[in-house]
């Protein structure tokens, strides 16, 4: 697994009307091996574009991201992603979207299909493997999406909301789910989020974000064992103490508040 | 605490009758129906196309005691038959079909193999899209008739003059059609391609051209059947057979049974090409079927 340094990132995007848009300032932050990091923050203050240039799907305006020392400037397997909105091949079934990756790392055919079994085995989708994604729910289609992701036995896992879209029911059994899977595989994760008490309960570390344009503004550390209990004392003072502040700068930033 | 289901309430109908379970399974039994009841379904939905055969064969001949120059001016669907028949029995029918076919899916099936790639490449790469749809919206717009001097020049008296016609016709839509395709292209699918190790070949084929495979059958089904149409254009000045040639050839003899006789043959044919057409679609397609 993996060491992640943002150093200095800032983003500059244009606008429709061609103006240039400060999308971060001077992000930066360091995540441990194994670490499980989630960024929250109001929606529009740039998680998704830091996500992006962790992904390499963006290249930063100003400064730079390094995965174990290498910088980070294309896409790869190494740092597998988990999108809100699944993206699952539509037109594979749940063997073939899981055994994407793993057919592009030209593994033997054998290892292939063991690895497959394993990480549909690890999300629970064992009987389902010839659906199509059309075919299954919310959950099932994300579960499909993290097993897809692991699969390809990635340094770093990126997750963008990846629960955003599911049912308050579905998402709190996927939060387990993925705890589970995490607390078995090690993987570093960077999950991004909007919802201060998801970060709480997955994560070792929180970063909080401000509006555009998004900086770190605190990163606070949950030392609670898991699983955790969101009613807890301490988590729920933490909580609130997020909360607050980040209503704090929503009004100081936006003029209509 | 438990909680206490509104049982009633859900189990009746909006009639507010109350199903048990056992109304349920029959009522299950029922939305699946047998094979044969499906099949009468099928073929009752020609019924109006029975009809409309029907008042032609009646407009046709009781139509001839007022206006005796509807002999000719509409000959009855049984005029049409016999002219078949007629044809038959001088073994040139068949060769007329399968002349016809072998033009049409050859000149369709060149334009689908220059008008797929081209497409595609338009919807994926906005520079080349710039540069490629000038000429494309140039040409687009020149009826294939408009060809036929210019291609008798170039190709001659033969099937490549033809095919040629067809093709003008069949290509456009194609290559419009294989264009939305590739624009349409899931960015998120590209990401979590290249995001798990994807090279550009391997986008190529694993999304960009299965995305695409929905509007680029509607291009070949649109393309098969305005190349179909374009038929009687195609065979209108130097072909040796054909039904196109049946129906120019037939004006010049005054046999309008025989023109008649190749218009129906021309339009029973196209229905069953789009029938194969879309039964290719649903072959190449599961994941379509899946819901």
């Amino acid at each position: 697994m993996a060491q992640v340094d943002v150093a200095h990132i800032s983003k500059v995007h244009v606008s429709a009307k061609g103006e240039p848009l400060l999308a971060l300032r001077d992000v930066s932050f360091h995540v441990e091996n194994h670490e499980f990091f989630s960024i929250v923050g109001p929606s529009g203050c740039g998680k998704t574009t830091l996500l992006n240039i962790l992904a390499g799907f963006e290249q930063p305006t100003r400064g730079e991201a390094r995965i174990d020392a290498e910088r980070i400037t294309r896409p790869g397997w190494e740092r597998a992603v988990v999108f809100q909105e699944y993206a699952l091949f539509p037109w594979y079934t749940v063997i073939e979207n899981v055994r994407y990756g793993l057919r592009r790392k030209r593994l033997p055919e054998a290892e292939q299909i063991r690895l497959v079994k394993h990480y549909i085995g690890l999300v629970d989708l064992t009987g389902f493997e010839t659906r199509y994604p059309s075919e299954l729910s919310g959950g099932m289609r994300q579960r499909v999406s993290i097993a897809r992701a692991l699969a390809v036995n990635p340094l770093l896992l990126l997750m963008d909301e990846p629960f955003a879209s599911l049912d308050i029911q579905t998402r709190e059994y996927m939060q387990d789910e993925l705890l589970k899977i995490w607390q078995r595989e090690r993987p570093t994760v960077i999950f991004i989020t909007h919802s201060i008490d998801e970060a709480i309960k997955l994560s070792d570390r929180v970063a909080i974000m401000t509006p555009r344009p998004g900086r770190i503004a605190e990163i606070k550390t949950v030392d609670s064992l898991r699983p955790r209990d969101l009613t807890n004392p301490a988590l729920v003072r933490l909580a609130t103490e997020v909360r607050s502040w980040l209503r704090q700068q929503v009004f100081e930033t936006s003029p209509v508040a | 605490m438990t909680v206490s289901l509104p049982n009633d309430a859900f189990q009746q109908t909006d009639r507010g009758e109350t199903v048990t379970a056992d109304a349920l399974t029959a009522a299950m039994v029922r939305v699946t129906r047998p094979r044969w009841k499906r099949m009468l379904a099928q073929v009752s939905r020609f019924w109006l196309l029975a009809v409309f055969i029907v008042v032609w064969q009646l407009v046709s001949t009781y139509g001839q005691r007022i206006n005796p120059q509807l002999d000719v001016m509409l000959p009855p669907p049984t005029a049409v038959l016999s002219a078949a028949q007629d044809l038959m029995a001088r073994h040139v029918l068949m060769t007329h079909i399968l002349d016809s076919l072998r033009r049409v899916l050859v000149a369709v099936g060149v334009a689908a193999l220059l008008g797929v790639p081209l497409g595609l490449a338009m919807g994926w790469f906005d520079r080349f899209q710039a540069v490629v749809d000038p000429v494309i919206e140039f040409i687009r717009p020149i009826p294939p008739l408009a060809w036929i001097p210019l291609s008798i020049l170039w190709f001659g008296i033969g099937d490549a003059q033809i095919e040629y016609i067809i093709f003008l016709a069949a290509f456009f839509p194609i290559v419009l059609n294989s264009m939305a395709g590739a624009r349409d292209t899931d960015r998120y699918l590209v990401r979590a391609g290249l995001s798990l190790g994807a090279r550009p070949h391997d986008l190529l084929f694993t999304v960009l051209l299965p995305g695409a495979l929905p509007n680029i059958f509607t291009g070949l089904r649109i393309g098969l059947g305005i190349g179909w149409m374009a038929l009687v254009a195609g065979e209108l000045v130097a072909a040796p057979s054909g039904l196109g040639y049946l129906i120019n050839n037939a004006r010049t003899i005054f046999r309008s049974d025989y023109i008649l006789l190749g218009m129906v043959l021309i339009g029973v044919l196209g229905l069953i090409l789009d029938y194969v057409m879309r039964q290719l679609m649903r072959i190449s397609m599961p994941w379509h079927r899946a819901v």
